[in-house]
């Protein structure tokens, strides 16, 4: 999606964190009509500004059962009121979980500790794959499910060589797997899978022939060893790396003034 | 093959005796916290609650259990966030199926919860919170599994203890969700009348299969309503009374939880939690202060602020303090 140009030049939306590039531009990807399952956070924040400025239409639904909300501020919980606030419906769990198993849902944002070169995602535990862990995260909630389910599959993560590793030291939710041919086989729907992650250097996508983590923009001023210096696994390139679209007046307006007034989120940088 | 212990084994026949010896006529059921914890839970029992850790959780409830020092509990943490903490901070439990649990969401991770896992105190078997949510459907639906399409590939299999078979109609790879029926099930909802009938307002997360999956079902409800409610609308009635074991009337009983049109989370006392779970020696303190020193749930409220703070919280759920002030963030 093209992005809106920017017709308010205040000076203050001359600048911008890195917090506030990454929810921008994932907010672009959403098209109005789509469906999307977001947690809260970043993700929940590019949906929201989805919803004000390219996709009236954008129905965001969060796993516990809210579905449709005209969002009033950032939820704390992915079961808040919030969650389903002027909503179209307040469902259940269930009914958010078949509506992705049955092919309903066309995006979901995950985070994680941990992913790899074929976008698996950790959220466990660090310390190997045994009980007892070194460190204990919670677990997949519903990372898997969405993962498995919903048909593409975007991440919002900062990136560096803790989190971009070669091998995590637990695989709770399905990226790629082991490559091209692998969720198929291993039993996941056909045609699902990771399909961006954008990171504060960089936004990736996924190579069709490998299906490994492939650079396609550079974010504004960033280079590409910086990129790869901040992965702990080799990165693919695509022929051409435009430069990321800052984000415009209109996206930083509505962000700072209505999506995140109090900077929950754009304030985590 | 996953190699997750199964805590609780499906027994479909088991249980149909079980649900055909449950009492379904009209009696009255109405309790104490107390009473309610004394006489339906058991050490070693198998838990599960409702809402959604922070949301609609039976806080009431879990405080009694931990009052009353029950052990060796096992503990489905389907999305257990704060009521895990409070299971956690016994401990009550010693064995997990875990969906999520540990963390508070955007809150952070809780220093007891980890402690427990890292410590290699609990029996862990991992799950996602859609299998969670289909194992209480299939023990609702009285089948010993539902199939879906969910876990394959990852270790998150590999550490449950689902199974995987082939569709005998499109030959597909399916994973097999065993049906969970826990011991005991504690829910909170909005109204309730004497015989436990239940209306939730919001969303219902996996209420109504947990409830129907259970053997023992406890419900506290921010207030009991006569009976001739449930009769004048049938349409809300979301468990029925026959489900039901007791019912306790707790105002503000998902305290400090967000309880959807009645009053936001206290992200302050969350917070207290959080802080003061850093050593064992502060939450202990913490714990004596507000649960084990006090008698019951409006003594907790009490001192954490009492109707002051609970008139906050409900101004700040329906969002008052904002109308009006050209605040709104609504372009719809």
């Amino acid at each position: 999606m093209i992005p809106r140009g920017g017709g308010r030049a205040l000076n203050a939306y001359d600048s911008y964190n890195s917090m506030e590039l990454m929810i921008c531009l994932a907010a672009r990807y959403l098209e109005d009509g789509a469906t999307v399952v977001v947690g809260t956070g970043a993700p929940c924040a590019a949906a929201m500004l989805a919803q004000k400025l390219y996709a009236p239409g954008l129905v965001i639904m969060f796993e516990a059962g809210g579905i449709g909300p005209l969002l009033p501020t950032m939820p704390i919980s992915v079961g808040d009121s919030r969650t389903f606030w002027k909503g179209i419906s307040a469902s259940s769990m269930p009914e958010i979980m078949e509506l992705c198993q049955r092919g309903m849902v066309d995006y979901t944002f995950l985070g994680g500790a941990q992913v790899d070169m074929y976008g698996n995602i950790n959220s466990t535990q660090i310390g190997g794959r045994q009980a007892p862990p070194k460190v204990r995260f919670p677990g997949s909630g519903g990372a898997n499910d969405l993962a498995s389910l919903c048909w593409r599959t975007m991440m919002i993560a900062p990136q560096d060589k803790r989190r971009f590793v070669p091998r995590l030291d637990f695989m709770t939710s399905p990226g790629y797997l082991t490559g091209p041919g692998a969720r198929e086989a291993a039993g996941l729907p056909p045609g699902t899978g990771p399909y961006k992650v954008i990171t504060q250097l960089a936004v990736f996508g996924f190579d069709d022939a490998t299906k490994r983590m492939r650079t396609e923009n550079l974010h504004p001023g960033v280079s590409a060893p910086e990129v790869q210096d901040n992965s702990g696994f080799e990165l693919l390139w695509a022929p051409e790396l435009p430069v990321s679209v800052p984000p415009t007046g209109d996206e930083l307006a509505v962000l700072r003034r209505e999506v995140d007034p109090y900077r929950y989120i754009i304030g985590r940088n | 093959m996953p190699q997750g212990e199964l805590f609780v084994p499906p027994q479909p026949d088991a249980l149909r005796d079980w649900f055909r010896h449950k009492p379904k006529h009209l009696t009255r059921k109405v309790t104490t916290a107390r009473e309610a914890i004394g006489q339906l839970v058991r050490d070693g029992d198998y838990l599960a609650v409702g809402g959604f850790g922070t949301n609609r959780i039976p806080t009431a409830l879990l405080h009694e259990i931990l009052r009353q020092g029950r052990t060796g509990l096992g503990m489905s943490g389907h999305t257990a966030t704060h009521d895990f903490q409070i299971m956690a901070a016994g401990p009550c439990i010693d064995r997990v199926d875990v969906a999520y649990v540990v963390g508070l969401e955007a809150r952070g991770l809780s220093p007891a919860a980890r402690r427990l896992f890292e410590g290699g105190l609990l029996k862990v078997t991992e799950w996602t919170n859609a299998a969670l949510a289909w194992r209480y459907r299939a023990a609702a639906m009285g089948v010993p599994f539902l199939p879906s399409r969910i876990m394959f590939g990852t270790d998150t299999w590999e550490y449950s203890a689902a199974r995987a078979i082939q569709c005998p109609f499109t030959g597909m790879k399916l994973a097999a969700l065993p049906a969970l029926s826990p011991d005991v099930a504690l829910i909170h909802v909005h109204e309730a009348d004497v015989y436990g009938n239940c209306r939730i307002q919001g969303i219902s997360v996996s209420d109504p299969d947990l409830a129907r999956a259970s053997r023992r079902v406890i419900i506290s409800a921010e207030r009991l309503v006569p009976h001739d409610e449930f009769r004048r609308d049938p349409t809300r009635t979301v468990i029925p009374h026959f489900c039901v074991d007791a019912v306790v009337e707790v105002p503000y009983g998902s305290y400090p939880g967000n309880m959807p049109y009645e009053y936001f989370s206290d992200e302050e006392h969350l917070q207290a939690w959080l802080e003061a779970e850093r050593t064992p020696e502060s939450l202990r303190a913490f714990l004596d202060k507000y649960i084990l020193g006090v008698e019951d749930f409006p003594q907790y409220l009490h001192l954490c602020g009492g109707l002051p703070r609970l008139q906050k919280l409900r101004r700040l759920e329906l969002m008052l303090d904002t109308e009006g002030r050209g605040e709104s963030t609504e372009r719809l």
